[in-house]
């Protein structure tokens, strides 16, 4: 690696949207001593699906949970810099934590529905804010969520099964729908195919791209290929470091830097 | 657009490795199969053998327990023959109506006459063929038929101490084993089951004592023990496990709970003593003054149980409730503790059977007096099972041996009745993943 790749971020770097949803202007974060987030600056918007690739332990995933404070429940992490959701600064003190998770949802790696119902697994989001005003609003809610996340015709007959007993694509799906549910703007999403089947990877991209428009969409992958075929902006991390942030077909075919070459060339990673 | 630079994945099988097959029956492979395969067998053996081994001391125990305890359960009745007529007492029938019938019966002298009774019916040495609490049953059987007043009857009446033990044939005492097998003979003496033991409270004859007033107090300690235990216990352990910043004072709470739950249960008697009855001045004897006792010693039991049953939920159910904006509290209380709650039974359960089974803190706190009615409520003197237990293996008179495998029975089957319910409150909160 060179003086010439290793390029430090400009103070406001030129950013490949131009209606930003949620910003993010020189980050750091740090657990404990060592510095995970070196001064990151990126726009994510609605009309694009934003990918982060990168090796393991480049920060993304790390990078991801600071925009919605999930990063709060690690006592030893700190976050510096500023983000902000349509201007809102989410680190301040006005910001409230449990309200901008709800406006920011987030879906995990591993499918992780709660050991309850179906309905019960998306009607919790709603109920503890408070979003339904009767039972009919709730079960409406439950059903739109459903549909958008593409499950609804595989359980509208067992709604009252338990959310664990579904395969890993539809618990996956039935999170996304747990997420939807409370209504957010943005929707992160961290590395959620990564334990699924072809099928279920699938239709999981299949759902992100009927998503994209209504939601900011970020999504955290290893697969490059399904960075690719899903998103229209993609992030290079590397160390810490967000390397290029520009169009998906741009990366993929002309990237700027040696070391985003490299690393979609697979010579490491 | 110029073509991705992204590649394929690599497919094919890869080039084999050049190295000779291994040879998979060798008498050295074998030899080694067949020494992994008698280590399987020993060590199953052995397990079947610690199996066996302790179910056969449990039977033990429980069929000599049984065998024991079962004649405690039961009494020695000996059938008098009372002339009522004959011995005039001197009672109307409308004083028997009321709650005065005790006081009237007592002063018109029936103690006395139930062994004048006696005496004619068995002779010179009657008096001592039935208990001294014999004249309660003649009692009991006038009240609730006045009538038997006009008639001349027979009525069961509990044998005394000496006789019930020479009719189980303890040959200790000649003149009692002669006198018993007469009655046997004239068929008088016989077996009943003793309704006293369950109803009655200690005393110092051992054919009138039961075990309702030490099951009682034993209640009333869980009762206490459970309502300060299981709440203190299970919040300190969300706290610590959810709220708490991990630094050092933490780290000193805990070492501080991990030895608070291996120190001798005398200690936690003798700090009940200086605290509650001496600084706070509470009642002696009491159940409130015990389970509070009992509930400082187990305290540190379900907070360790409860910790790691809190530890145990897998974090990924936190970070979605979190994830769909729930605070804190609603991730504990929607969350958390109900998945937890099974494993916080179970070491509920175990705190709990220990508090039952505890003797050497109570006897601190004065829990071991000699206490002949059942308490009426947390303030009043009480024993508990395990200390009348303690009482009644300290008594000389031979009576009481099969009263303490009794008692012991009981405190067998309160403690299974317990463990039955807490197994039957995990079963129904146990999430099925």
């Amino acid at each position: 690696m060179n003086e010439m790749t290793h390029n430090p971020q400009a103070a406001d770097p030129v950013q490949p949207v131009t209606h930003p949803k949620m910003q993010a202007r020189g980050v750091n974060v740090f657990y404990g001593d060592k510095r995970a987030i070196k001064d990151v600056s990126i726009d994510v918007d609605m009309d694009n699906v934003v990918a982060f690739i990168g090796p393991s332990g480049c920060g993304k995933s790390t990078f991801l949970r600071t925009l919605n404070r999930m990063n709060d429940t690690i006592p030893i992490a700190r976050v510096e810099g500023e983000i902000t959701l349509d201007g809102e600064d989410i680190y301040s003190r006005d910001m409230d934590v449990v309200q901008l998770r709800a406006r920011v949802g987030m879906v995990f790696q591993k499918p992780n529905p709660f050991p309850k119902s179906i309905f019960e697994n998306v009607a919790y989001g709603p109920r503890i804010h408070g979003l339904a005003g009767s039972k009919t609003d709730l079960e409406a809610i439950v059903e739109r969520s459903l549909k958008r996340a593409g499950l609804w015709d595989e359980v509208k007959d067992r709604l009252h099964d338990s959310g664990t007993a579904l395969s890993g694509g539809q618990q996956q799906r039935l999170c996304i729908a747990r997420a939807i549910a409370v209504d957010p703007e943005v929707i992160l999403m961290d590395e959620p195919c990564s334990a699924l089947d072809p099928i279920a990877t699938a239709k999981i991209e299949e759902l992100i791209h009927e998503l994209r428009g209504k939601y900011a969409i970020v999504i955290v992958t290893h697969n490059m290929q399904q960075a690719a075929r899903v998103s229209q902006k993609t992030a290079f991390f590397h160390l810490g470091h967000l390397v290029e942030y520009g169009d998906t077909s741009e990366i993929f075919t002309n990237p700027r830097q040696e070391r985003t070459k490299d690393y979609i060339t697979g010579r490491y990673g | 657009m110029s073509e991705s630079l992204v590649p394929e994945l690599p497919t094919g099988p890869k080039e084999p490795a050049s190295r000779a097959p291994t040879d998979w029956k060798t008498d050295v492979m074998q030899k080694r199969i067949r020494a992994r395969y008698a280590k399987e067998r020993r060590f199953r053996m052995w397990g079947l053998a610690a199996v066996v081994g302790s179910a056969g001391f449990l039977a033990f125990l429980l069929v000599t327990m049984l065998w024991q305890g079962i004649g405690g359960f039961q009494r020695a009745e000996v059938a008098l023959p009372i002339d009522f007529p004959a011995l005039a007492l001197e009672v109307t029938p409308d004083q028997l109506d009321d709650a005065g019938a005790d006081l009237a019966l007592a002063s018109a002298g029936l103690q006395e006459q139930v062994t004048v009774a006696a005496i004619a019916a068995f002779g010179e040495d009657g008096a001592n063929y039935i208990s001294d609490s014999a004249w309660i049953a003649v009692r009991s059987a006038i009240k609730s038929d006045p009538s038997i007043l006009g008639k001349r009857v027979s009525i069961n009446v509990p044998a005394s101490s000496r006789i019930a033990l020479a009719a189980k044939g303890d040959g200790n005492d000649p003149d009692a084993t002669r006198a018993a097998a007469q009655l046997k003979a004239n068929g008088v003496l016989s077996n009943g089951f003793n309704i006293d033991f369950l109803i009655g409270s200690d005393a110092t004859d051992p054919t009138a004592v039961g075990i309702w007033g030490a099951l009682k107090g034993s209640l009333l300690t869980m009762l206490i023990t459970l309502l300060i235990a299981f709440p203190i216990g299970v919040f300190s352990a969300i706290y610590l496990e959810e709220y708490a910043p991990k630094n050092r004072w933490t780290d000193l709470i805990e070492v501080s709970i991990n030895n608070l739950a291996a120190v001798p249960s005398i200690i936690f008697g003798l700090l009940g003593l200086a605290v509650f009855l001496s600084f706070m001045n509470l009642p002696r004897s009491a159940p409130l003054v015990g389970g509070m006792t009992l509930a400082l010693m187990i305290m540190p039991v379900i907070v360790i149980a409860g910790r790691n049953a809190i530890k145990a939920v897998p974090p990924s159910i936190r970070d979605a409730a979190l994830g769909i904006g729930a605070s804190r509290i609603q991730v504990v209380f929607h969350h958390v503790l109900p998945l937890a709650l099974p494993g916080i039974l179970t070491g509920t359960i175990i705190g709990m059977a220990r508090a039952l089974g505890e003797t050497a803190p109570l006897l601190m706190i004065g829990m071991r007096a000699f206490i002949a009615t059942p308490p009426g409520g947390v303030f009043d003197p009480a024993t508990v099972l395990p200390v009348q237990i303690f009482l009644w293996s300290d008594q000389v008179s031979r009576g009481f041996v099969e009263k303490t495998s009794a008692a012991i029975i009981v405190l067998l089957v309160f403690l299974l009745a317990m463990n039955a319910v807490a197994i039957y409150l995990r079963n129904r909160f146990e999430t099925r993943w």
